[in-house]
């Protein structure tokens, strides 16, 4: 039973950023003990609509109201005081602190302004524990762990700031499935327990799980507002996107000629402890995916192929012939061939404050130079050929690469590479974060550049994706290929099975299909 | 992993710089024709301590990811503060004492608020407040000396020995660090100023108080810095605004923070191994005369003696397997 005014309501709120409309005349009711799912394509409003309720922008207009009465927050943290609490999608984390430091970070316990250390590690042991984190060490340096670690931090943290109203951005986007299923039970709790959740995600089978209510967010406005289960998939998307839902995955090629040798192949390679003995080999035109668990060595493989690591054991062969890869840039090298997609783009794939035609043009800066001068008319044509083909919105070659939206920053990141035309393309998680109509633009790209003989090779946690655009997978255990799957062995049983290092024989109940499919 | 090892892993930079400071002490003293005595050690630790204060003072401000290139002119301001009004009786002398490190605070505080409210950047910041607080010391004191009722029996107890036996500036020193620093280091604006120079916008998400913590780290910069000036007055029994002496302090307290195992770009490290880093650096500087060396030599063995001591630091680099790891 929910009393007559809800928790939290929303009225009127409008937000600009310079000519840009984030937000128009943006409205919401949040009920307590219920899970209200926002959807929305990247740059439909969600992330400023967020920002606005958790203190870290102001509106220009518009009120918001608590419990009925009318609240203002300067700043994050008298959200929180008010109960208001919300895990971001950009981790808030401080890399140079431990676990423990971060947790307690607002409030830390103690008097007169000294923090007692063992009362912190208590709380933080007892935050861990009630997010379904006990593997993670209090005294460990967050910049130590990687990203999936880091968002169970993150969790752990809001739940120790006693909130009325959770916000989840994208919290579950570098988890894997096991994790994802010990948050959901975190919050499920949560929800009886009186607290409101707010919960964005793309990953729809998540809000079908999860939400109870459902907006749908366009261009800054709320469009609907409906109780989850009552609309299908595909009417969602069309709320969502705007236009026809259509096949979430292109055809593969059927014939993906299985006899010509490999352009790329991996003979033991090993990087121990990461990395044990992997062996496969990809052809021209051929996706292969990478599987399984987060964290089972599919960023070191990617990294290794990529001349990032050192002390590697094995052979990489290109065209069958050895080589020795020794850093990107050889690896960039036309006799190669190679690009890589970072799993960050804010950090390893873009220089934000840079411009778009900069960013777009680093890759290929060597091409497009005569004797160390940059030829700006050369850089000019391939640039705008590259804005066209993947249909990148921008405010002009000249605006910053940081003032793009998520998805179009992806696209910036995938074209640098593409101005090179690799003949072997390695993506780590290319869509974390993307909103659907993007990654569809994204499903046909890859495929196009496959038919156009490109090698691919695709590590994704989003095993929709592996099934939808891989011709092989390899299900990555403990830095060991658990097993390689082809074509019609490429199920979502198959890979959950392997990816938990089950027998496949031995039967996991599948998930229900998830979106799109 | 064991607690232990994190706890180790922590405090790795000032274990380096303990390490390199008793190496280079030892062969100092083992080679010092007097040898290992009170006396030996007293002058050495005088001199380590004016740096020790001064490289404290510079932690505070690169631990927030900012560098205080005005810290060695607070230490000669405060210097020629000192040398007008610690003097007369001990309650006067309280008194100016008491100014002096006023002084070194309303320094740090001006330096925090341009750097805060401003926003401009600390090392243009600094730049030009060093020199406004130079200037100032140059107007109170253009020519070296000090007032006719300097308090010399106070410094001559600050800078003799204990029992004769401890160095008087070494004592003092272990009390600012237990009763300043770690207090600071174990607070909630301490821990807010490591958190603001490791990313100062998770820090803000965070809702940690970050305006204050960088207050604090540049006031009480400036309160460790006008200590550093107390002492040196204390030893010369007098003031003097000389510009090649402060210009001297501000780079080597940056070197002694980097021996002392602080990071440059915030977030990583701790006064004590600054502490280290400082009395190591004295100790390199003072090598060459104890082996009879032409004094002109100093600089450039200091210099080198530095680089080397860094790369011990750096050395790990070469065990990284990942490269992306090489630059965060």
């Amino acid at each position: 039973m929910e009393g007559l005014v809800p928790l939290f309501r929303m009225e009127g709120v409008s937000k600009r950023y310079g000519g840009v409309r984030a937000l128009q005349n943006a409205d919401l009711e949040v009920k307590a003990g219920r899970v209200h799912a926002i959807l929305g394509e990247n740059g439909a409003g969600k992330s400023t609509l967020i920002k606005v309720m958790s203190g870290v922008v102001a509106p220009d207009e518009g009120r918001m109201r608590l419990d009925g009465r009318e609240v203002n927050f300067p700043n994050p943290a008298a959200a929180n005081a008010a109960g208001i609490v919300c895990i971001f999608q950009e981790l808030s984390l401080v890399p140079d602190l431990s676990v423990a430091d971060n947790i307690v970070a607002s409030n830390p316990p103690g008097r007169f302004g000294l923090i007692d250390r063992r009362a912190q590690r208590r709380i933080a042991e007892a935050a861990l524990a009630r997010a379904g984190g006990q593997d993670i060490h209090p005294l460990a340096l967050v910049k130590d762990l990687p990203l999936s670690r880091r968002q169970m931090i993150e969790i752990a943290r809001a739940l120790t700031r006693t909130p009325r109203l959770l916000i989840l951005d994208e919290a579950t986007s570098a988890l894997a499935a096991a994790d994802v299923t010990r948050v959901f039970d975190v919050l499920k709790r949560l929800k009886v327990e009186g607290i409101a959740l707010l919960y964005i995600s793309h990953r729809m089978h998540e809000i079908a799980e999860l939400a109870d209510d459902c907006s749908v967010f366009r261009n800054g406005r709320r469009i609907a507002t409906y109780q989850a289960g009552t609309k299908s998939d595909n009417e969602v998307v069309e709320m969502m996107i705007g236009r026809e839902y259509s096949h979430a995955f292109p055809p593969k090629q059927a014939a993906a000629a299985t006899t010509a040798p490999p352009v790329l192949e991996v003979r033991n390679l090993s990087w121990t402890p990461r990395l044990n003995h992997i062996s496969f080999g990809v052809r021209a035109g051929e996706v292969v995916g990478l599987g399984g668990l987060d964290g089972q060595g599919q960023r070191e493989l990617l990294l290794a192929l990529f001349g990032v690591l050192r002390g590697i054991g094995g052979q990489i062969l290109i065209d069958g012939k050895p080589v020795s890869i020794a850093s990107p840039r050889a690896a960039k090298a036309k006799s190669l061939g190679m690009a890589l997609i970072p799993e960050d783009r804010k950090t390893e794939g873009l220089m934000l404050q840079m411009s778009v035609r900069d960013n777009l043009s680093f890759a290929t800066l060597s091409e497009l130079a005569h004797a160390g001068i940059i030829d700006r008319d050369a850089e000019h044509d391939a640039v705008a050929e590259m804005i066209a083909l993947l249909g990148i919105r921008t405010d002009g070659v000249l605006a910053p690469a940081g003032s793009l939206s998520g998805g179009n920053q992806q696209k910036l990141v995938i074209a640098k590479w593409l101005m090179r035309k690799p003949r072997i393309i390695l993506l780590n998680d290319p869509t974390r974060g993307i909103d659907v109509g993007t990654k569809q633009e994204f499903y046909q790209l890859l495929r196009k550049l496959a038919d156009a003989g490109t090698a691919i090779v695709l590590y994704s946690t989003d095993y929709d994706e592996l099934i939808g655009c891989c011709d092989t997978v390899l299900v990555l255990y403990d830095g060991t290929v658990k097993r390689s799957l082809r074509g019609a062995e490429i199920t979502e049983h198959a890979l959950i099975s392997l990816a938990l290092n089950i027998d496949t024989t031995a039967g996991a109940a599948p998930r229900p299909a998830a979106a799109g499919a | 992993m064991k607690d232990w090892r994190f706890h180790l892993a922590e405090q790795r930079g000032t274990l380096m710089a303990l390490a390199i400071f008793v190496a280079m002490f030892a062969l100092y003293v083992a080679n010092h024709p007097a040898g290992f005595t009170a006396n030996v050690v007293q002058t050495a630790a005088n001199k380590g301590v004016l740096l020790a204060l001064v490289a404290m003072a510079q932690t505070l401000v690169v631990l927030t990811s900012g560098i205080d290139l005005s810290v060695g002119m607070i230490f000669i301001l405060c210097n020629c503060v000192a040398s007008y009004v610690v003097s007369g009786s001990a309650v006067a002398t309280a008194l100016g004492i008491t100014a002096v490190i006023a002084v070194g605070a309303l320094c740090g505080a001006i330096n925090a608020a341009i750097v805060i409210f401003g926003r401009l950047q600390p090392i243009v910041t600094t730049i030009a407040t060093g020199a406004v607080y130079f200037g100032t010391a140059l107007w109170i004191r253009p020519f070296p000396g000090s007032s006719a009722e300097f308090n010399s029996v106070l410094a001559d107890a600050l800078t003799g020995k204990i029992f004769d036996l401890v160095p008087a500036s070494i004592v003092v020193l272990l009390g600012v660090v237990v009763l300043v620093w770690l207090p600071f280091q174990g607070s909630v604006l301490g821990r807010a100023v490591y958190a603001v120079g490791s990313s100062e916008q998770a820090a803000y998400m965070s809702g940690m108080p970050i305006r204050r913590a960088k207050f604090a780290a540049y006031v009480l910069g400036g309160m460790l810095a006008a200590s550093g000036g107390l002492f040196l007055t204390f030893f010369t029994y007098s003031g003097e605004a000389s510009v090649a002496n402060g210009n001297t302090y501000t780079l080597y307290s940056i070197a002694a923070v980097v021996l002392g195992g602080v990071s440059l770009f915030g977030g990583r490290g701790s006064a004590i191994g600054a502490i280290f880093g400082a009395l190591a650096f004295r100790a390199i500087g003072d090598l060459l005369f104890v082996f009879n060396v032409d004094p002109l030599w100093q600089p450039l063995f200091q210099g080198l003696v530095l680089l080397v001591a860094v790369s011990i630091g750096s050395a790990r680099l070469f065990q990284v397997r990942n490269r992306l790891e090489l630059f965060g």
